[in-house]
C-alpha cells in the first residue's frame, strides 16, 4: 500500500487509526512497566485491563451522549455537575430513605432525563446558547448537590447498589453474552447481504465477509477470555457496551439519528425540509441527561458513597474524548465508537502514568497536550484529503 | 505585438488525478475587459484560484506572465501586491465593521499602532467619490448597505490596493437591476482609465455589453478566444454547451385545473425593522397544474411572501391561506410539508443543502419516515429510492454517499429539488430555482417543472430572470415594493410590460 493510499484508508477509517494509537500507548506502557524479575509487565495484565475498562466506563457513558450533543452543533458543560447531583440523589434515596434499587434507579434516570430536557428546552425553544444554559447548569447543579448532601459524604450504600459499580458478571454469563452478541452480528450480516442483493446493490465477496466476521468473533472471544481470566466482565463495562450498541444504532439506523447529523450539518436547511429541529435538539439534551444519570448511579455505586464532589470536571473528560475520537467542533461529524476509543485513550494514559508514579500535574499536562495533538492530526488528515 | 498585462499559458491543474484544467490560455491587455464564460464546473473558478495563488505556484502546470515577467506567487498576499484583485461571488465583508474599516482591512492607516480613523474615512470617501458613489457614509457599518452597495465597497477596497486587474466573479447574481446598471457603468469607466478586468458571469447580456474579448472554456479545456464584435450571446451559449441550444424552454402542454391554494391579504413586516412593511396586502390564487411566475425586483418582498406561505418567515405576518377552499394554519415548514406545500429556498448554500452529508441522504431527509418502522430506517429501501431519483433527475455523482458540497451547483440544486419533490406536494414553491446553475442543468430543471405541472402539481416560481419567468410561466404576478402590481396571463407578455408594472408605472390590471 502506498503512502497516499494508506493516508486515504486511515482518514476514511478513523477508528482504525485510533485503535493503532491505543495499541501504541499500550505497548509503550507495557514496555515501561515491565518487571525483569517476574517477567510480567504490570500494565498488560488481565487485572489492569479490567481496572482500565472500569475506569473509562463513566467517562465513556457520558461521551456516548456528548457525541450527539456536539454533532447537533451544541455543547453541554453541565454534565459533570449533573452527574454529581444525580449520584447524590441516588445515595440519599438509598442510604437515608432505604428505597429499593429499582425505585432509586428509575427515579434518578427520570430526573436526569427531565433535567436534560430542561437544558434542551431552554436552548432550542428559548434560544439561549447551550454554552450559557449549561454553564449556568454547571454552577446550579453543583450548588444543589452541596445543599442536598450538606457537603458531607453519604454512606454506606446498599450492597445491591454497590454491585452496579463494583460487581462482575459470572464467567458463564459473560460467555453467554458474547455468544449472543456474535449470533446477532452474524444474523445482521446475512440479513444485510440478502437485502442488498434484493435491491441489486454491491455486496462484498463471501470470503471477505467471512474474514470480517471471524476477525470480529476473535476480538469478542479475546475480550471475554481476558476479562474472565480475572474476575469476569465488570458490570459498568457491560453497561458501557450496551450504551455503545444502542447509541450506534440510534446514530446509524434511525430517523432521529439522521436528523441529529442533519441539524449539525445545516440546521436551517433541515428545518426547511420539514424537520422539527427544536424537538430533535431537546431530545438530544434529554439523552445526555439520561446518560448523566446512569453515570451518576455508577459513580455512587463504585465509590459506595455519595460525595458532593463526584463528577467534578467530568464534562471536560467527555468533551475531550469526543474530540480525540474525531467529532467535529462545527457539528455534523462524529461517531459514538470514536468517542469511546477517545475515552479509552484518556483512561489508558491516566492508568499507565499512575502506575509509573508520574506526578498528577504531569499527567494533566500530558493529557492536555495529547488532546491538542490529536485534534491537529485530525485536521491535517482531513485537510490533506481536500487539497 | 501588444504588451499583455497578463498572459496565462497552457495552465493545467489536477485534483487527485482528475484534470480540472487542461491547457487553458487567457490573455488580458491593459484597459481591456475579458469575459470568461463556461458552464458551472467548466473550471472558471479553478482558473481564477490559480491566478490569485489560492493554489500556489507549483501545484499546477503552465506559466503565468504578469507585465511580461513570470509570476510565481505562493499566496494571495503576493498576487494582491502585484495588483490582482478578486471580487468574489459571495462578498467578503465584515458586516459589523465600518465601510472604511472594511476597505482598509489588512492595510490600515495607523499612527504608532493607533488607527487613524480621520485619514481612513477621508481616503474612503475619496475612493468612493472616484467610483461616483456619494451616498455611502464610510463611518457606518457595512451591514447598513445593500448587496449592490457592498459590491461597490469591495471595488473601492481593490482600488485602494492599487489593483491593475480586477476579477469579478458573478458580481451581479444578487443585485437589483439598477445596481447592475451602476456596476456595469462603473466597470466601463474604470476600463477607460486603464484598469483591466476579467468578468465572469452566467448573464451573457452583461458579458456582451462590457467585454472586448470573450474566452470560453468547457470541461477544463480552452474552446475559443474571440473579440466580442464577432460573437453574439447565442454563439457564446453554443460554444459553452458544445451543442446547439435551439429552445431554452422545453414548453409542454399541461392542463390547468381548479384552484388549489388561495392566499388572502398577506402582509409581512421586516425581521430587523418591524415597523417596515415588506409585503403589503397581497392576495392571489394558484390552480392545479399551473405554473405561476412571480416577477419583481430584488427586495420587492417576493421571498418574504413565499416563505410566509411555507411557514418559514421569521418576522411578523398576517393573512390567511386556503387549501382546496378550507383555511389552514401553517406555523412551521413542518406544517407546510404535511399540508402538501413544499419550497426550494433561494439561498442554496445557506438553507438548501446539508453540506457534509451525502447527496442521497440530502434527498431523503424530507421523507425518512417513509422508509422507517419504529424509527429504524430500512437503508436498502432508502438506497433504492435514492438511486431511482439520481437516474430520474440525471444527477452526476460518482457515489450517492458523496458529500453534496463536492458536487457542482446544478447537481446540488437537482438534489434539493428531489428532496422537495419526494413528499409529493400539491404546491411546489421554487425561489430562484436556477440561480448559479449552468445552462445544461437549467434546461433539465425546466423540464422537471413542466413534468410536475403535467402531473397536476401547482408550481409557484420566483425568479429575477425575466426571460425565465416569461419562458415557462402560464401566469405572471408582478410584485413591486411589497404590493401586487399586476396579474397577467402569459400571452404575448413582454419584459417591458412586466418591468413597467414592477416599477409601478403601469395601470393596475385585473
Amino acid at each position: 500500500m502506498t503512502n497516499i493510499n494508506l493516508r486515504k484508508f486511515l482518514s476514511e477509517n478513523k477508528i482504525v487509526a485510533l485503535l493503532i494509537v491505543v495499541a501504541l500507548i499500550w505497548l509503550l506502557f507495557g514496555y515501561l512497566t515491565y518487571n525483569t524479575d517476574t517477567g510480567v509487565s504490570g500494565f498488560l495484565t488481565a487485572r489492569n485491563f479490567s481496572n482500565l475498562l472500569r475506569q473509562m466506563a463513566i467517562t465513556g457513558i457520558l461521551a456516548a451522549a456528548m457525541v450527539f450533543v456536539i454533532v447537533a452543533g451544541e455543547i453541554d458543560l453541565s454534565v459533570g455537575s449533573l452527574l454529581g447531583l444525580l449520584g447524590g440523589i441516588a445515595a440519599i434515596l438509598d442510604v437515608v430513605y432505604g428505597w429499593p434499587l429499582a425505585g432509586t434507579v428509575s427515579f434518578v434516570l427520570l430526573a436526569g432525563a427531565a433535567l436534560g430536557l430542561m437544558n434542551g428546552w431552554m436552548t432550542s425553544y428559548l434560544g439561549i446558547p447551550s454554552f450559557i444554559v449549561t454553564l449556568g447548569g454547571q454552577l446550579a447543579f453543583r450548588g444543589a448537590v452541596l445543599g442536598l448532601t450538606g457537603g458531607i459524604t453519604i454512606a454506606p450504600v446498599s450492597p445491591e447498589l454497590r454491585y452496579i459499580g463494583q460487581g462482575y458478571l459470572p464467567g458463564w454469563l459473560g460467555n453467554a453474552c458474547a455468544i449472543l452478541l456474535f449470533l446477532v452480528l452474524l444474523f445482521m450480516a446475512f440479513r444485510t447481504r440478502r437485502k442488498r442483493l434484493q435491491h441489486n446493490l454491491k455486496v462484498p465477496t463471501p470470503v471477505m465477509e467471512a474474514v470480517r466476521l471471524v476477525v470480529i468473533g476473535l476480538f469478542i472471544l479475546g475480550f471475554v477470555l481476558v476479562l474472565n481470566s480475572y474476575q469476569g466482565i465488570p458490570v459498568p463495562v457491560l453497561m458501557l457496551l450496551f450504551v455503545l450498541g444502542i447509541f450506534t444504532i440510534i446514530a446509524k439506523g434511525t430517523v432521529f439519528g439522521r436528523y441529529i447529523y442533519a441539524v449539525g450539518s445545516n440546521s436551517e436547511a433541515t428545518r426547511l425540509s420539514g424537520v422539527n429541529v427544536n424537538l430533535v435538539k431537546m431530545v438530544v439534551f434529554g439523552l445526555m441527561g439520561l446518560m448523566a444519570a446512569l453515570a451518576g448511579i455508577t459513580t455512587t455505586a463504585r465509590l459506595a458513597a455519595g460525595t458532593p464532589s463526584a463528577g467534578f470536571g467530568g464534562e471536560l473528560d467527555a468533551i475531550a474524548s469526543c474530540f480525540i475520537g474525531g467529532t467535529s467542533m462545527r457539528g455534523g461529524v462524529g461517531s459514538v465508537i470514536g468517542a469511546l476509543v477517545g475515552a479509552l485513550i484518556m483512561a489508558s494514559l491516566d492508568n499507565g502514568m499512575s502506575m509509573l508514579g508520574v506526578d498528577t500535574f504531569w499527567q494533566q499536562i500530558i493529557k492536555g497536550i495529547i488532546l491538542v495533538i490529536a485534534v491537529y492530526l485530525d485536521i491535517v488528515s482531513s485537510g490533506a484529503k481536500r487539497a | 505585438m501588444p504588451e499583455f498585462l497578463l498572459e496565462m499559458k497552457n495552465i493545467s491543474k489536477s485534483f487527485s488525478g482528475v484534470k480540472a484544467l487542461d491547457g487553458i490560455h487567457l490573455k488580458v491587455l491593459r484597459g481591456e475587459c475579458v469575459g470568461l464564460c463556461g458552464e458551472n464546473g467548466a473550471g472558471k473558478s479553478t482558473l481564477m484560484k490559480v491566478l490569485s495563488a489560492v493554489y500556489p505556484h507549483g501545484t499546477w502546470e503552465g506559466e503565468i506572465l504578469w507585465e511580461g515577467r513570470e509570476l510565481k506567487a505562493s499566496s494571495i498576499r503576493e498576487t494582491e501586491k502585484a495588483g490582482i484583485a478578486i471580487i468574489h461571488q459571495e462578498l467578503m465583508m465584515v458586516p459589523h465593521l465600518s465601510v472604511a474599516e472594511n476597505i482598509f482591512l489588512g492595510s490600515e492607516i495607523s499612527n504608532r499602532g493607533f488607527l487613524d480613523y480621520d485619514a481612513m474615512n477621508a481616503r474612503a470617501q475619496e475612493l468612493l467619490a472616484k467610483l461616483n458613489v456619494h451616498d455611502i457614509n464610510p463611518a457606518l457599518p457595512v451591514l447598513n448597505y445593500s448587496g449592490g452597495k457592498q459590491q461597490l465597497i469591495e471595488i473601492a477596497k481593490a482600488l485602494n490596493k492599487n489593483a491593475k486587474l480586477l476579477i469579478l466573479d458573478e458580481p451581479t447574481s444578487a443585485l437589483t437591476a439598477t445596481e447592475i446598471r451602476t456596476l456595469l457603468d462603473l466597470v466601463k469607466s474604470l476600463k477607460a482609465e486603464g484598469l483591466a478586468c476579467v468578468y465572469i458571469s452566467h448573464k451573457l447580456e452583461e458579458v456582451a455589453e462590457i467585454s472586448d474579448t470573450v474566452t470560453v472554456i468547457r470541461d477544463g479545456t480552452h474552446i475559443a478566444t474571440r473579440p466580442m464584435s464577432e460573437l453574439t450571446t447565442a454563439s457564446i451559449v453554443t460554444m459553452m454547451v458544445g451543442r446547439e441550444m435551439r429552445n431554452l424552454y422545453p414548453r409542454e402542454d399541461h392542463a390547468i385545473g381548479e384552484v388549489v391554494l388561495e392566499a388572502r391579504n398577506v402582509s409581512c413586516w421586516d425581521v430587523t425593522n418591524p415597523e417596515r412593511k415588506v409585503v403589503d396586502d397581497v392576495s392571489f390564487q394558484i390552480r392545479k397544474g399551473e405554473i405561476l411566475g412571480i416577477a419583481g425586483l430584488v427586495g420587492a418582498g417576493r421571498t418574504e411572501l413565499v416563505s410566509t406561505l411555507f411557514g418559514a418567515y421569521g418576522g411578523n405576518h398576517k393573512g390567511s391561506v386556503h387549501l382546496d377552499g378550507r383555511e389552514i394554519t401553517i406555523r412551521s415548514p413542518r406544517d407546510a410539508v404535511k399540508a402538501g406545500i413544499c419550497m426550494v429556498p433561494e439561498d442554496r448554500k445557506r438553507s438548501g443543502i446539508l453540506p457534509i452529508i451525502g447527496v442521497g441522504h440530502n434527498m431523503t431527509i424530507s421523507v425518512l419516515n417513509r422508509f422507517a418502522a419504529f424509527g429504524l430506517i430500512d437503508e436498502h429501501e432508502e438506497l433504492a429510492q435514492i438511486q431511482a431519483e439520481i437516474l430520474r433527475l440525471k444527477i452526476k455523482t460518482a457515489d450517492p454517499m458523496l458529500p453534496i458540497a463536492s458536487l457542482s451547483g446544478g447537481n446540488q440544486q437537482k438534489a434539493v429539488l428531489s428532496k422537495m419533490m419526494l413528499p409529493e406536494p400539491r404546491l411546489l414553491i421554487l425561489d430562484e430555482p436556477t440561480r448559479g446553475v449552468d445552462v445544461g442543468a437549467k434546461y433539465e430543471i425546466y423540464k422537471l417543472i413542466f413534468a410536475l405541472a403535467k402531473a397536476g402539481v401547482a408550481v409557484l416560481m420566483v425568479s429575477s430572470e425575466l426571460t425565465e419567468v416569461l419562458g415557462i410561466s402560464d401566469r405572471v404576478l408582478v410584485i413591486g415594493e411589497g404590493q401586487l402590481r399586476g396579474d397577467f396571463v402569459n400571452d404575448n407578455l413582454t419584459q417591458e410590460h412586466v418591468l413597467t408594472a414592477a416599477l409601478g408605472q403601469a395601470k393596475q390590471m385585473a
